[in-house]
């Protein structure tokens, strides 16, 4: 391993440790009380002391979140395809799609609620409708720019137009693909998290609106550093599919 | 007596866009191109040689005139044209030797019999890749390719699936000189033991004469035919042969016949 690959390596940690040092040192010469800003050795105490339920919670958030962020792929997906191959389709969703993702999802919520009731379908819906957004864009992107002399090598074969979408269409918008995933999973946990903060009684979101309304700052914190622990994973995830399926796109 | 013509252009004109900002790019184009032949079209840029391949292989619907393949009129992309551009676009998620086997996936009636005759298809590939040199690139991807590897490998797969029509848009305009030249031998070679029907379309007269059996020089837009040389050297032709008296002469009297276009 060269210096650089082990520097690399190291710098993520190094940095996360350097903030939560800088948030300490700042809470302590500043004397800021801890329903303000709780100092991170009392965040990570917290977090020791009711990791039962902070697990139990993080667990449903993810659960609800991976859910929703598999809505969104395989719906994302679907209308990218649509939108990238068919002028038509186009023309007519993409207007509608870009209304829809103007719309605050905080504000669907409720409605969400009246349909279903609270609880996981909530957070389900609107971490999928948070996510599926990028992913359709990115697919239609990735289609839209087909070279037009591959086109034409594939059409002056006989190639139909379904050929010409399952052979270069779509390998050709895998790694812009995976590069909406990495934003998409992070969106879906906003989506979930969100959800779950107006309208549930299960998952991170609950727990820190009940903590909070309870003054328990720290376990909001926890709660929090949870979430941001949870993003980097899947995010990683992503990352792992996406070098090991789309290794053609990361040449040098 | 000559064989009958693969491709016949009937007083073809093509028209792009409309009104007022409509452009004629080909006007009243009448040419022959006969089976097992090789004619090469040069001209001014702009001149819509690259029109003239999508009439023929049918992207492109004329304006008005006609066009016939195989004696039968040409309404829709016709099928199983080998086409080979100056952007290699090799598939970069597939390796060489598969990017070689699309048109066997596409093309009838390979596409039905690639599943259960995979092995020989592969070996008529790889036969394919040893014939231009690449032998023992098959497995690479083509980006690990040298530009004139990619060029090779953009002919294999124009000619792998053995299309009696072969349309070649300046397929060797990105490369350096020596490659260009040693590409030229490949081509050459290649129609020598495969006798297909070869358009090519060029800037570059020498290219031209070397590869083809007539030459035919397009006006300025709207491009019509306004010359057409013979080139009766014996083949194979050699690099050699391009510095002959002969060869020498059918290119300037081309070049003179596209300096008269351009000035005009």
């Amino acid at each position: 391993m060269t210096g650089t690959r082990r520097l690399e390596l190291l710098t993520p940690w190094a940095v996360t440790i350097g903030l939560f040092l800088v948030w300490e040192l700042g809470c302590w010469l500043f004397n800021v009380p801890p329903y303000v800003l709780p100092r991170p050795s009392l965040v990570f105490q917290t977090m020791y002391a009711f990791h039962a339920q902070i697990i139990d919670h993080s667990l449903h958030t993810l659960f609800t979140t991976v859910l929703g962020f598999i809505f969104a792929v395989v719906g994302g997906v679907l209308i990218g395809l649509a939108v990238g191959a068919s002028p038509i389709a186009y023309a007519g969703l993409y207007p509608v799609m870009i209304g829809f993702n103007s719309i605050p999802k905080v504000a669907l919520v409720p409605i969400i609620v009246i349909w279903f009731g609270i609880g996981t379908v909530p957070a389900v819906i609107t971490a999928c409708s948070i996510a599926f957004f990028p992913i359709a864009v990115n697919i239609a992107t990735g289609l839209a720019t087909i070279e037009p002399e591959m086109r034409d090598v594939l059409r002056s074969l006989g190639a139909t137009r379904w050929e010409i979408l399952t052979k270069v269409g779509i390998p050709r918008s895998t790694p812009y693909l995976f590069a909406s995933l990495k934003i998409a999973i992070t969106l879906s946990f906003i989506g979930s998290v969100i959800s779950e903060t107006v309208a549930s009684n299960k998952g991170i979101g609950y727990l820190m609106l009940s903590a909070s309304s309870r003054f328990e700052v720290p376990l909001v914190f926890a709660g929090l550093i949870v979430v941001g622990a949870m993003g980097i994973g899947m995010y990683a995830i992503c990352v792992i599919f996406e070098k090991r399926l789309t290794r053609w796109a990361f040449r040098n | 007596m000559p064989a009958p013509p693969l491709v016949s252009i009937r007083d073809v004109s093509l028209t792009y866009g409309q009104g007022e900002d409509s452009v004629l790019a080909v006007r009243n184009l009448t040419l022959d191109i006969a089976k097992g032949d090789f004619v090469a079209v040069v001209g001014p840029s702009g001149c819509g040689k690259s029109s003239l391949m999508k009439l023929v292989t049918g992207l492109l619907p004329p304006t008005s005139g006609e066009i016939f393949v195989d004696d039968e009129k040409v309404t829709h992309p016709i099928q199983g044209v080998g086409m080979a551009f100056q952007n290699s676009t090799l598939m970069p998620w597939r390796t060489t030797l598969d990017n070689i086997m699309l048109p066997f996936e596409i093309v009838e009636p390979h596409k039905r019999r690639l599943r259960s005759e995979k092995a020989k298809y592969v070996a008529q590939a790889e036969q394919l890749l040893a014939t231009v040199g690449l032998g023992n690139f098959g497995r690479k991807f083509p980006w690990e390719l040298s530009g004139g590897m990619q060029q090779r490998a953009n002919l294999c797969r124009a000619l792998v699936h053995q299309p009696e029509l072969l349309m070649l848009d300046e397929p060797f305009g990105a490369l350096d000189a020596f490659t260009r030249e040693e590409l030229w031998a490949v081509m050459q070679d290649l129609w020598l033991q495969k006798r297909f029907t070869a358009v090519l379309v060029t800037h570059d007269l020498r290219e031209a004469v070397y590869l083809a059996n007539t030459v035919f020089v397009i006006s300025h837009r709207p491009g019509h035919v306004v010359y057409d040389a013979k080139v009766d050297l014996p083949r194979p032709r050699t690099l050699e042969t391009t510095f002959e008296t002969k060869f020498i002469d059918i290119v300037h009297d081309l070049r003179a016949h596209i300096s008269r276009e351009l000035t005009t």
